[in-house]
């Protein structure tokens, strides 16, 4: 039962901080968690390309470099638009809360707009590594490999960033409704380090993706 | 944290609404532990039914009814639903939710909402692999081997893994809720020292479920995208690499078999020291040995594939590494013995089953030993042997364990006392009937069954007729408790509040506790065995 027994306390804390940092640690534990969901990938992934050098480097010069290098951009500035929201917000200015949210969907909105139009390339060049491949020869096997985990990276990435999206359009409602108007913050911080983990795993993603390899 | 008192909060958390909607809508950890229990039970019959049918298989030599196409999807099926659906969650997940806030003096886990959805994700994963198990089945055995289980396999393999993918997010909830709720939840006095070695052990499993199962779930993601498409990241032929499936798999899976007993090992812990009325032998010994399983288990995956053909060097690593996880155990042990000794034991049910727990956890845990041993493992590698030592430690370890948690909780969840007597019958029928059933299997993987196979040479048959006159026994043995027990909610005796004389905050409050679980916050100024400062505490 969600009874509260003072704003915004579930009955089972002594008060709101005491309440605010354990929702803050639940995230960060999470967070943990998805270390190890996207570590295993990078992982696996390291490990084939050490078996496999040449076909992972053929693969990985098909890559799109602008795209994913505009990307990295854009979620970095998101990130850093997002943080001033909290920012404005802890000085009680929900209006540019609400602006800076909105700012940070849109962005991550251009991101996934990008994403979708890299792949729609990735695919009509054969790149997908299922059918017919852009990659013959003895390289192939390495390349095709190198396209499965690319797809499953980025997939997995997207997805994220829309639920993203969608938990910043969330709270960007709660500041309308005047849910922080009483200084308490908890939800815009632990969606905060959601969005910035969601935007680190792009920093770890890119070289692996674009870089390696290239020469 | 102060005292908070909360008067309107005294009614029986069963009694606080009783429409399906206040059921099904719950946040109250002891609703969702009830919801999870009813689950689970359906579960561990339905993967009960299916070892059934092996056993009745087995019966003879060239197999008594089915056709191995119909017996290798009777053994998935049993696996798959025995593993993820019933054991990962039995005892952690079901028994945890209910007890570790009352442990803790807390009124709830810290995310009572999050528990809730891991219920329903649980569920929306037990019904993507019932739909797959009952469409037609499964033939890949419990492990997935690629590539038979991405390009060979028969049936719905991608259903059956997008539902272990989907429960493997509810114990990460779940673990999460744990972990966060042990370190910010405590009641005041309640330091890390005092606390009950079923919560540490608890916190260790927890451990594992967010760092372990993560990696499962990207491995399950990559199996099912090359199942999908037929590209290759495991299949050799399509330019994959197979070992590396099973490298990521026992990461995992190794930890998890570690979910599958660390929290028996904190069930027989609480259990001892109350029936023994006696101080926890080596309390720091016990609970740091249950962290430091928690981490050794990451280390010791690769004892899985000796035979696999991985370098000789990594087996011998893994080797030496598995005999360090005897280490813990073995101090567990050790420790439960001076815990029993000069003890005023008393056989209540749940004694008994806690008692035949260290007796068959033992035996599991030595023939881990020889498993370990990498001559030893050649021979033994995928015989009876193995099914023998893993469900000695599964099943004669854990599902006693369970059973033994399910009637020594049972008091404090549902109120009734259920009938002492039948329930050590059944605790020593089952003990019985366990030993039946897997001890000939020991010998027959040490003659050399390979395990997985629907007919066998004769000379097997006498051993593989007594272990399924033990499946018998054993089956009956497991329907008591769903009998009796069901009774007892209905006509048991109203159980006290605290029926065992134990000194844990959980019995501090009624049978069954306020929605709330306490009307003032207890504080905590001693151990939870303190026995010899509590004589007049007998019953
Ligand atoms: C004393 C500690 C233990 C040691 C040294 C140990 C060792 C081993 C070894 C070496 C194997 C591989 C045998 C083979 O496939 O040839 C094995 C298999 C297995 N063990 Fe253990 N084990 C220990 C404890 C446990 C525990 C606590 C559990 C579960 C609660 C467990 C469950 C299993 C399972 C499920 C398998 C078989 C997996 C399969 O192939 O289907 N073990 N063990
Ligand atoms: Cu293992």
């Amino acid at each position: 039962m969600s009874e509260e027994v003072a704003p915004h306390t579930h009955f089972q804390y002594a008060d709101a901080r005491h309440q605010a940092e354990t929702a803050l640690s639940g995230m960060w534990l999470f967070l943990a968690s998805e270390v190890l969901f996207f570590g295993g990938l990078i992982v696996a992934w390291t490990f084939c390309r050490h078996w496999q050098p040449a076909g992972f480097d053929a693969g990985s010069r098909e890559t799109v470099l602008w795209i994913g290098t505009v990307n990295l951009f854009l979620l970095i500035s998101s990130s850093f638009v997002y943080s001033s929201g909290l920012a404005f917000m802890e000085a009680g200015n929900a209006k540019r809360l609400i602006q800076c949210c909105v700012a940070t969907m849109a962005i991550g909105s251009l991101f996934l707009l990008l994403k979708f139009y890299e792949w729609h390339i990735d695919i009509s060049e054969h790149l997908f590594p299922a059918g017919p491949f852009k990659i013959n020869g003895a390289d192939a096997g390495g390349a095709r490999m190198f396209w499965s985990f690319y797809f499953v990276a980025t997939a997995l990435h997207a997805a994220h960033m829309i639920v993203g999206v969608g938990l910043v359009g969330w709270i960007a409602l709660q500041a309308r409704r005047g849910a922080f108007a009483d200084g308490w913050l908890t939800p815009v911080e632990v969606i905060g380090l959601y969005w910035s983990f969601v935007d680190i795993v792009w920093i770890v993603l890119y070289p692996i993706i674009y870089l390696v390899g290239r020469e | 944290m102060s005292q908070i008192v909360l008067p309107q909060s005294q009614i029986s958390y069963l009694s606080d609404g009783v429409s399906l909607r206040s059921w099904l809508l719950t946040t109250d950890h002891k609703r969702i532990a009830i919801l999870y229990m009813i689950s689970i039970t359906a579960f561990f019959f339905l993967g009960g039914s299916a070892a059934a049918l092996i056993r009745y298989n087995l019966i003879v030599p060239e197999g008594m009814i089915q056709s191995a196409e119909t017996y290798n999807r009777l053994f998935t099926m049993h696996g798959i639903i025995m593993v993820w659906f019933f054991l990962v969650p039995a005892v952690p997940v079901t028994i945890g939710n209910f007890v570790v806030p009352l442990m803790l003096g807390a009124r709830d886990l810290a995310f009572p909402r999050l528990n809730l959805a891991s219920w329903y994700l649980f569920m929306a994963g037990g019904f993507c692999a019932l739909y797959a198990l009952f469409s037609g089945g499964v033939d890949t055995g419990w492990t997935f081997y690629t590539p038979l289980s991405s390009n060979y396999a028969q049936g719905h393999v991608v259903v059956v893994v997008m539902g272990i993918f989907i429960s493997g997010f509810s114990t990460i909830a779940t673990g999460i809720n744990f972990i966060i709720t042990i370190h910010r939840l405590r009641a005041p006095g309640l330091t890390w020292y005092r606390l009950p070695v079923f919560i540490w052990s608890l916190y260790s499993t927890s451990i594992i479920f967010v760092l372990a199962t993560p990696v499962l779930a990207i491995t399950l993601l990559l199996l099912m995208f090359e199942t999908l498409f037929h590209v290759g990241v495991f299949d050799p032929k399509l330019g994959g690499d197979p070992l590396l499936f099973q490298h990521l798999f026992w990461f995992y899976s190794h930890p998890a078999v570690y979910i599958m007993i660390l929290p028996g090992l904190g069930v027989v812990s609480e259990i001892i020291p109350v029936f023994a009325r006696k101080e926890l032998f080596g309390y720091k010994f016990v609970v740091w040995a249950s962290v430091s399983i928690a981490i050794i288990a990451f280390f010791v995956w690769g004892h899985h594939m000796f035979v696999s053909g991985q370098s000789l060097f990594a087996s011998v690593l893994f080797s030496m590494l598995s005999y360090f996880v005897a280490v813990p155990s073995a101090i567990k042990v050790f420790n439960w013995l001076g815990t029993l000794h000069k003890g005023r034991i008393r056989f209540d049910a749940p004694m008994i089953y806690a008692l035949g727990f260290i007796g068959l956890f033992t035996m599991g845990g030595i023939t881990g030993l020889y498993l370990a041993a990498l001559a030893a493992d050649v021979h033994l590698h995928d015989t009876y042997f193995v099914i023998a030592h893993f469900h000695y430690i599964m099943v004669g370890g854990m599902v006693s364990a369970y059973f033994a948690a399910l009637h020594y909780w049972w008091p404090k969840i549902t109120g009734k006392m259920y009938p002492e007597m039948i329930a050590r019958a059944a605790a020593l029928l089952m003990f019985l009937g366990f030993n039946l059933t897997f001890f000939p299997q020991y010998i027959l993987g040490y003659l050399g069954m390979p395990r997985r196979y629907h007919a066998y040479p004769p000379e097997f048959q006498v051993l593989n007729v007594l272990s399924s006159a033990g499946a018998t026994i054993l089956a009956a043995a497991y329907l008591l408790p769903l009998f009796y027990l069901t009774y007892s909610i209905f006509r048991g005796a109203r159980a006290p509040a605290n029926p065992w004389g134990s000194l844990g905050l959980e019995w501090q409050t009624p049978s069954p506790p306020f929605t709330k679980n306490f009307v003032v916050t207890p504080t905590v100024t001693e151990g939870p065995y303190a026995f010899s400062k509590h004589e007049t505490f007998d019953v």
